[in-house]
Formats: C-alpha cells, sequence, structure tokens
C-alpha cells in the first residue's frame, strides 16, 4: 500500500504540492484528476523521488520512500510511465526492454511476461524505438516500466495522443495489472477513461488534494468533474 | 555479424599496411594507431555518454608520465612501467571524476579543462623530476618489452596494432554489453535511466574510469615507443584533439575514432607543408563537419541509413 502523507514539495524551493496525502491499494486503480497546473504530474515526480520533499511522508508497505535517491525508488518497486514516454531513441526495442530488466534480475521470465502482453512489440523487437507510432511507443514506455515488477506502477497521462485502438489496448493492459495485484496510480484527463479502471478519483487543484472519491459513485455528468477538471 | 568482420577486417587491413607502407607513412600510422585508443576512450566518454570532456590531457599525460617517470628514475623495464602508467590514466580519471561529474554540460567542461590545467601546472612545478617545459627522452633500456624493441619500426609498428586492436574490440565489446547500453541510456536521457533504478554517478565514473583507462595506455605506449614524455602532453589542444577526431569521424561510432585520427592527422600534415596556419585549415574543414555532417562521417553515414547497422 502506497500511502502519501502531507506531501509538500516544489520547483527550486516554491512550493507547487501543499500537503497532498493520497494512498494507493494493491489492486485498484486510483485516478488523478485536475487542470493543468493543477500539480499531477510534480506528484508523480515527487513520488519517484525526482524533486525532494520539504515536508511530509511518502510510504510503500511501511517503507519510508521520501527521502531516498531517485534511483532508489524504483528498486523499491515504484515504477513511473513519464508524460511524453521518453524512450531511448537510437537504442532498439529488444534494448529499451533489457535496459528495464538490468536493475532486476529475473530477466528471460519478466521479458516473456511484458512481449506477451504487448505482441506488437515482439514483432518489432529489432527496431530502433524512435521509429515506432506513437501507440507502440507508449506500448514499449509501458512495457519497460513493467520489466521493474512495480508493486505501485504511476501512468501520467498515458493515452495523451493516442488513436481509440491504442486506448483500448493500455486500458486493458492497466485491467490486466489491477486484476494482478499492482496498484495503479493514473493521471488522466479523459472523464470516459477514467470511469472505465478507476475504484477511486482523487481530485487535484492548486497544488492539493481537494476530494477523494469511489469511482462507482461518479457519472460523466458529476459536478466534480465541472468543478475541478473543466469538462 | 556484420560490425564484427568489418572490425577484423579493418585490423587485417592495418597489418597489411605493415608490409606495403612506405617508412614516413609506416611511422605516422603507427602513431595514429596510438591516438586513435586515446580518441576511443574520448569517444566512450563523450560520443556514447555524452560527457563532454575537456580534460583529457590529464588521463594521458598521467600514463605517460605514470611510465617515463619510473624508467627514467627507478629504472623500470617496459612492460610494467606501460601497466603502471595505463593503470594511473584510470586512477587519474577517477579522482577527477569523483569531483567533476558533480557537474554536467558546460560545467563539466570547464571543471575538467581546470583539472587539466592544473595538472599542466603540476608538470612544471616539479620540473625538475618531470623535465618541466622541454621533458625527456626516455632512456633506450626501457623502451625492450618482451624482447621487442618499441625504439625500431616494424616491432612498433605491430605494438601499436596489438593496442588498437585491443582497445577496439574491447570497445566493441562495451558498446554491445549491457553497460554499454546503460551509457547511451544515460547520454540519450539521464532522469529516466534514474527512473529505471539506475545511479547516474555511479555508471558516469564508471565510464570516466573506463575512459582514462584509454587515455592512459595511449599515454603510456605513446612515451615509451616514441621515446620522448613532455609536459606538451598535458596541454589544452592534447584535450581538445580527441574531441576533434571524435567530431570528425564520427562520435558514438566504435571506428569514428580512427578514421578521425587518419583525417585530421593527414589534413595537419599536409596543411603545414603549405602553411604555417594549419589551425586555420583545420578549423575550416571543421566548419564545414559541422554544417554538413554534424554527426561526424561514420555518424552521418549511420543516421541517413547507409550504415544503420554500425555500433
Amino acid at each position: 500500500m502506497l500511502v502519501i502523507e502531507g506531501l509538500t514539495a516544489g520547483y527550486g524551493g516554491a512550493p507547487v504540492l501543499h500537503g497532498v496525502g493520497l494512498g494507493a491499494a494493491p489492486g485498484k486503480v486510483t485516478c488523478v484528476m485536475g487542470r493543468n497546473g493543477a500539480g499531477k504530474t510534480t506528484l508523480m515526480r515527487a513520488i519517484m523521488g525526482q524533486l525532494r520533499a520539504s515536508s511530509g511522508t511518502i510510504h510503500l508497505d511501511g517503507e519510508a520512500l521520501h527521502g531516498l535517491p531517485a534511483h532508489e525508488v524504483p528498486r523499491h518497486g515504484v515504477a513511473l510511465v513519464p508524460q511524453g514516454r521518453r524512450l531511448f531513441g537510437p537504442l532498439t526495442v529488444a534494448e529499451n526492454i533489457e535496459i528495464g530488466l538490468m536493475t532486476r534480475r529475473k530477466g528471460r521470465a519478466v521479458r516473456e511476461h511484458v512481449l506477451d502482453l504487448f505482441p506488437r512489440l515482439r514483432e518489432r523487437l529489432n527496431q530502433q524505438s524512435r521509429t515506432l507510432s506513437g501507440g507502440e511507443q507508449q506500448m514499449l514506455a509501458l512495457a519497460r516500466a513493467l520489466c521493474l515488477e512495480p508493486k505501485v506502477l504511476l501512468l501520467d497521462e498515458p493515452t495523451e495522443g493516442l488513436q481509440p485502438s491504442m486506448i483500448r489496448l493500455i486500458r486493458d493492459t492497466v485491467l490486466k495489472l489491477k486484476a494482478t495485484g499492482v496498484a495503479v496510480v493514473l493521471v488522466e484527463q479523459r472523464v470516459e477513461a477514467v470511469l472505465e479502471v478507476a475504484d477511486s478519483v482523487a481530485f487535484m487543484a492548486q497544488g492539493r488534494v481537494t476530494e477523494v472519491l469511489p469511482a462507482h459513485g461518479l457519472t460523466p455528468q458529476s459536478p466534480q468533474f465541472a468543478t475541478w477538471v473543466g469538462v | 555479424m556484420r560490425a564484427l568482420s568489418l572490425h577484423l577486417a579493418v585490423l587485417a587491413l592495418l597489418l597489411a599496411l605493415h608490409f606495403v607502407l612506405p617508412a614516413y607513412h609506416h611511422a605516422n600510422l603507427a602513431r595514429i594507431m596510438v591516438l586513435a585508443v586515446f580518441a576511443m576512450g574520448y569517444n566512450i566518454a563523450f560520443g556514447y555518454t555524452g560527457l563532454l570532456s575537456l580534460g583529457h590531457a590529464l588521463f594521458l599525460s598521467a600514463g605517460m608520465f605514470g611510465a617515463g617517470l619510473l624508467i627514467q628514475h627507478f629504472g623500470l623495464t617496459a612492460a610494467p612501467a606501460l601497466l603502471i602508467g595505463t593503470l594511473a590514466g584510470a586512477a587519474m580519471a577517477a579522482l577527477t571524476g569523483l569531483l567533476a561529474l558533480r557537474t554536467a554540460g558546460v560545467s563539466l567542461m570547464i571543471v575538467t579543462l581546470m583539472f587539466a590545467q592544473a595538472g599542466y601546472l603540476t608538470l612544471l612545478y616539479f620540473g625538475a623530476v618531470t623535465g618541466g617545459d622541454e621533458g625527456f627522452p626516455v632512456p633506450a633500456a626501457g623502451r625492450v618489452a618482451f624482447g621487442l624493441n618499441l625504439a625500431a619500426e616494424g616491432p612498433r609498428y605491430l605494438v601499436a596494432l596489438g593496442l588498437f586492436a585491443l582497445a577496439l574490440m574491447g570497445n566493441l565489446a562495451l558498446v554491445r554489453s549491457r553497460f554499454g547500453r546503460v551509457m547511451v541510456a544515460m547520454r540519450e536521457n539521464e532522469e529516466r535511466s534514474r527512473m529505471l533504478g539506475y545511479n547516474p554517478f555511479a555508471v558516469k565514473l564508471g565510464v570516466m574510469v573506463l575512459s582514462g583507462l584509454y587515455a592512459g595506455a595511449a599515454g603510456a605506449f605513446y612515451g615509451v615507443m616514441f621515446g620522448y614524455v613532455g609536459a606538451t602532453f598535458a596541454t589544452i589542444p592534447y584535450s581538445i584533439l580527441p574531441l576533434l577526431y571524435v567530431l570528425l569521424g564520427g562520435a558514438g561510432v566504435t571506428l569514428g575514432p580512427l578514421l578521425g585520427a587518419v583525417l585530421m592527422f593527414y589534413l595537419i600534415d599536409l596543411a603545414s607543408s603549405h602553411t604555417t596556419a594549419q589551425l586555420a585549415v583545420t578549423g575550416g574543414a571543421l566548419l564545414v563537419l559541422v554544417l554538413f555532417a554534424p554527426k561526424g562521417i561514420l555518424g552521418s553515414l549511420r543516421e541517413r541509413g547507409l550504415a544503420s547497422w554500425l555500433p
């Protein structure tokens, strides 16, 4: 269980997050929604240790993640698929996956598992990742993160700019991961996509979590979407 | 397989040239191969990992003085002196890296440049031991390794080729290894690599040490083979030289340093026989290169898909 309490973090001494609290349970999808500039991506970066928290705590299964060097956080079971994918362009699909595997020692079995999730990547193993389509790049970014066998997977707007078939594939993958007990924190702007997969929805505004609601009580017409997301 | 065949073919060509080249070019090529090893080390740091250093003259001269001083003052034979010189380059790189790699980009360039200048001034300051500005010739007795007289043209060429072959195949194995992939990942996106659990400082320090090992080997062999050890090799031009070789031949391509070293060596050689402003000619050539083939010759070929398999 990922537990964030009273997290304050920002850039260059200017706080963006103000006392954020959030939880993500195994086998559940927690969606984070909010307008641009609400602090969603900053929250992802703070969880990953890329931004130093000035106060507050982040615990995973009782272990403190706050204060760890950023490269230690993935080793504790947290993986991020960042906005914009950020692959290693000159490397092939196989090499990108290999890099994801290197910090864990299970190699082949994990590689096969992620390639089973994304058979299209298996067909393109020797292709340079910069030459993949947007959807394929997103699959690869997700596959690479899954190589870390995360307990918590952070997805920052994974469907942004993708065609409907790819969006469905990402959704199905999220549901499969959920079924295997991974705690998923999904930053997403599209209400329909959120309601299809979410167990709970956290709304953010101006660096604060304003409301956390169970997803089953929400519909596209729920006023929270208009208030906090502007849709 | 294609890449391995090409590398072996290049080595075979260099061996064949041993038997056919006239004396002048034969001596030049031996020198070029050792300088290419220096540039290969630079390529590991800059071309593959994105570490733009301007301090590699320090590692080159650490190797050169490490070997030369041991021969000169302690009477060591060539083999242990070469080994210790090589390790001195790596040790100096580790020391520099521990401090300099806390910076990046332009700051790294400046900090490494300062380290190299400090090294150069140290060599001058201890002139009584190092020979100062004038340097010193390596005693003939210290230029014999395993019965081979490295002062003689034939053995010198073959030893230079052996060193180059070892460095080249080591470089090929490195870039094909997992660590090689991490180097490229680090160059492409350090933050993303960190998010996959890699410690950028540790990786870059490892790269710096490897790079220093190559530079140290080049320095040690150069000094012993060509019989002269001097503070000139610790000056700024010797930090810029490998950068030029790599930029010309192709950064992040294993054969780039050799091609760059051959072309730049002969460009300077030809220009200097016609004008005293040979550096202006070099500068002009680099300008053309940056405008029309910014990735270097082999890098541009690779980028345009003509040799996309080049490692």
